[in-house]
């Protein structure tokens, strides 16, 4: 995972005729990890789809460098499947065969259960799954503990320290106070237009 | 590329052909079928009539039939955010609706060409026309495949969005239609080849304007 890498260069986002940010500037190395905080509708999740290359920048530059994934409020998952069967679709994909993230998810008994049937607690923590299988360098979470309860806030944490610990880096937009050790913030408000 | 071809591909197939809560390919054959036996009860039991006219129908019921699954072909996948997804892995939107059009076709053309048998038997059309009307929608179905996931990448995410493609669809695939129901008549064999040329330039066109419309529908 060593040479990951993302640099923001005086980025601006507009959504239809309204500004939302202008001038974020950042650089992030490998074994890095930022929140960028805000209230709801600040820009938090338009900055990481930008990021992404998802949406268009209306002003500046991203350069990244290392495979993306992302976590967003959609879990990407096919609602009739299992949950088995749909991560199991993502496995292809990726190209991975291990499974081991899954009893430490705590998904192992939901296998056999339909992606529609899951409460929203746990389809982030089948979209945590997704994500661990992907082995991307870059993590880039959009209020990754929304509807998980304590347990899976904590594991959700250690995750990420994990992911950064070995290299990779973490970018996180959340209004909840994120624990992680060595974690920049990025106001997004101070950015306003 | 093919390790994610296959994949893709499996996963369309068991959502499309098989159906699991949408019906799969079995709607349209029922409504294809329907149309077929309704036909000969509304213009009475005139065989000459049916047969002169039953290649026609079976061409309009085709063409309807393929517009039904057009509200499953794309949007819900963007909903869900697989398109995001899959873009993050470097898996392009042109891929991803290639595959899709073979998929779209793969669960309505050959169960089409299929139940075009018994519709033939229901209208009494004889052996040289049925022929005729399997090869046109040989020909022709792919393009109509084709037709119907573009429509439904142009389309996904607007306000009734599946009725307002039927509409789309319905005049794009009136060349396809002209050729094949004219190789009944007058057309023959030329008309079977303007069909699958028709077939092929929206067979071409699909994976670039679906590719585009996914993109461009992304906020």
């Amino acid at each position: 995972m060593q040479g990951a890498s993302i640099a923001i260069n005086d980025l601006a986002c507009r959504r239809g005729d309204r500004l939302l940010f202008r001038g974020v500037s950042l650089r992030l190395a490998a074994g890095q990890a930022l929140q960028i905080t805000g209230s709801n509708g600040i820009g938090k999740s338009s900055l990481l789809r930008i990021v992404a290359g998802l949406a268009p920048a209306f002003a500046g530059t991203v350069a990244s460098a290392g495979a993306i994934g992302l976590v967003d409020e959609r879990p990407a998952l096919d609602p009739a499947l299992t949950l088995g069967g749909a991560l199991a679709f993502w496995r292809q994909i990726d190209g991975g065969d291990d499974e081991c993230h899954l009893a430490r998810l705590g998904l192992e008994s939901l296998l056999d259960v339909p992606v529609r049937y899951l409460s929203t607690g746990q389809k982030k923590r089948a979209a945590l799954a997704r994500l661990l299988g992907q082995r991307a360098e870059i993590w880039l979470l959009d209020e990754p503990l929304n509807g998980l309860d304590s347990h899976a806030v904590a594991l959700t944490e250690t995750l990420a320290a994990e992911h950064c610990a070995s290299g990779g880096i973490a970018l996180i937009a959340s209004h909840q106070p994120f624990a992680l050790p060595g974690m920049q913030t990025l106001p997004l408000a101070d950015y306003a237009a | 590329m093919t390790g994610r071809f296959l994949p893709l591909l499996k996963r369309d197939l068991a959502r499309l052909l098989l159906g699991g809560r949408g019906g799969g390919a079995l709607l349209p054959i029922l409504f294809f079928l329907c149309v077929a036996m309704l036909y000969p009860f509304a213009v009475g039991p005139d065989a000459p009539l049916l047969a002169k006219t039953g290649g026609g129908v079976i061409w309009v019921a085709a063409l309807l039939a393929a517009i039904l699954p057009l509200d499953r072909l794309v949007e819900p996948d963007i909903d869900l955010g697989l398109f995001d997804q899959w873009a993050l892995r470097g898996i392009s939107e042109e891929l991803v609706i290639a595959v899709r059009v073979l998929a779209h076709w793969l669960s309505f053309g050959p169960p089409l060409m299929l139940a075009a048998l018994p519709a033939a038997a229901l209208l009494g059309l004889d052996g040289n026309s049925l022929l005729t009307v399997e090869i046109g929608l040989l020909a022709g179905t792919p393009g109509l495949a084709a037709l119907g996931v573009t429509v439904a990448a142009l389309t996904a995410g607007l306000r009734g969005g599946a009725a307002l493609g039927g509409l789309l669809v319905i005049p794009m695939a009136v060349p396809v239609l002209i050729f094949g129901a004219g190789s009944l008549g007058t057309g023959g064999e030329s008309g079977l080849a303007l069909t699958a040329a028709a077939s092929l330039v929206l067979l071409a066109i699909a994976p670039f304007a679906g590719g585009a419309a996914v993109r461009a529908g992304r906020g």
